[in-house]
């Protein structure tokens, strides 16, 4: 199987590339309609700006292709802002429309140093499948806060309990960047590939 | 909870590490690569590279010992040393860097933060902060430690937070080298006046006492040594050990 990278302009992609190559898995780096439609798995990455990612993913004209595929059953991880996506919205770009796949905002943190820089301790849930209660490494102002709390996969604690992780279906989510959790990332990308 | 971290250093010279004392006087310390899988395994939570080669060749060098480091490594990395121009920053983070750290450019033209920051996100932007102190303040230094400007540091870390810098790298110049620990008021006048989260710099010796001190009393969020995990004069596991033990909050 292949897995396929939504280049969409929001984000470094070389590190979940690099972190693939090292795992020797197959992908392929797309922004083509075409390639998310023939998708067999597929990693959203996104770094950045809720808003800016968000416009740059409807300038390239996939966001519907995206949820087709969801939509489909196709295997997909959102990483980071590709997480945060999945949402309706962000207190970091009001007006503007995430992806709407699970209902819930993005909040923001309002107590600590923002961004939150460093590793912190996941708290796993029964809804979680891949994940342990490990340290992974987050980077990260805004945090998704769903609607429906059974699809929280896992949360971690900074200044509040928030959610670092999502699972519904075939749809995970991670709010920290498994790509820079070394070991620990590397071995959850690893199950979450071989579902 | 979030915990503190603990990050390696290594000043790169075309394409090896070398080490110096109070910035200058270099040494030879080993292939930046095997260093950072070393350091990785060891239990190091990030990673940062800095370029001290004043050559062009050095730093096509230094690119590709970057891509080799992400290939292999899969813990944050920071690259900093002469980044003068978006572009510089652009080809650095291409490379796989996950962040840059900017010091005197930024010095010269603060406005680069603000582009940098819109173009690439705050959180890939470090700020090196060099600072010395003078009878009334500290300073900032830019040229590698070798010009006094008249900015305070104090001044110079709000602003670059307004112009979206994601974190400071804060190097004691008085300390650096002297092993005899991290400059505690600095880095706590630094912690406690800025929202951004602070790495400490310059000082450390091979005392766990050190890094609990620069944790606590100067509320550091992170802290940096280069020589003695170089020179293995302390183990990261048996530092993170300690930490622990004295209920620092660090990733074991």
């Amino acid at each position: 199987m292949t897995v396929t990278v939504v280049d969409y302009g929001a984000g470094n992609l070389k590190s979940v590339t690099n972190m693939l190559e090292g795992l020797e898995y197959s992908y392929v780096v797309t922004n083509k309609k075409e390639d998310i439609d023939r998708a067999e798995k597929i990693i959203f990455p996104g770094q950045g700006h809720f808003g800016q990612a968000m416009e740059c993913l409807n300038a390239r004209g996939i966001a519907q292709n995206l949820k087709n595929a969801i939509e489909r059953g196709v295997p997909f991880l959102g990483v980071c802002v590709g997480h945060q996506l999945l949402f309706e919205s962000s207190e970091e770009a009001p007006g503007i429309q995430g992806l709407g796949v699970f209902k819930g905002k993005n909040a923001r943190f309002k107590e600590g140093k923002v961004p939150q820089i460093g590793w912190n301790r996941l708290k796993t849930t029964p809804s979680n499948s891949i994940l342990e209660d490990e340290y992974v490494y987050f980077v990260n102002s805004y945090y998704v806060v769903p609607e429906d709390s059974s699809i929280i996969s896992a949360y971690s604690d900074y200044t509040i309990d928030f959610t670092a992780a999502v699972e519904h279906k075939n749809v995970f989510g991670m709010q920290f960047h498994p790509e820079k959790s070394g070991e620990t990332g590397r071995n959850f990308v690893k199950k979450w590939l071989e579902l | 909870m979030l915990a503190k971290r603990i990050i390696p250093c290594l000043d790169v010279k075309d394409g090896q590490t070398v080490k110096g004392v109070n910035f200058e006087n270099l040494r030879y310390a080993g292939d930046p690569v095997e260093l950072a899988k070393r350091y990785s395994d060891e239990g190091a939570d990030e990673l940062v590279f800095l370029d001290i080669t004043a050559t062009n060749d050095g730093r096509k060098t230094m690119l590709h010992v970057v891509e080799s480091v992400a290939k292999q490594v899969f813990i944050p990395l920071t690259v900093g040393g002469g980044i003068k121009t978006v572009e510089d920053i652009r080809n650095i983070l291409l490379a796989g860097a996950d962040k840059v750290s900017l010091n005197t450019a930024v010095v010269l033209n603060p406005d680069i933060i603000k582009e940098a920051s819109d173009a690439f996100g705050s959180q890939c932007i470090v700020i090196a902060v060099d600072a010395r102190r003078e009878p009334d303040d500290w300073y900032v230094y830019i040229n590698a430690g070798k010009k006094k400007t008249d900015i305070k540091v104090r001044d110079w870390v709000r602003k670059v937070e307004e112009l979206g810098a994601g974190e400071i790298l804060l190097t004691s110049m008085d300390a650096d080298g002297t092993q005899q620990g991290y400059d505690l008021e600095l880095t706590r006048m630094v912690s406690l006046n800025s929202n951004l989260p602070v790495i400490a710099s310059g000082g450390a010796g091979a005392v766990p006492n050190h890094f609990k001190d620069v944790f606590e009393y100067g509320a550091a969020d992170a802290a940096l040594a280069a020589s003695i995990f170089h020179f293995k004069t302390l183990e990261i596991k048996e530092l993170k050990e300690f930490l622990h033990n004295n209920n620092i909050s660090v990733r074991l």
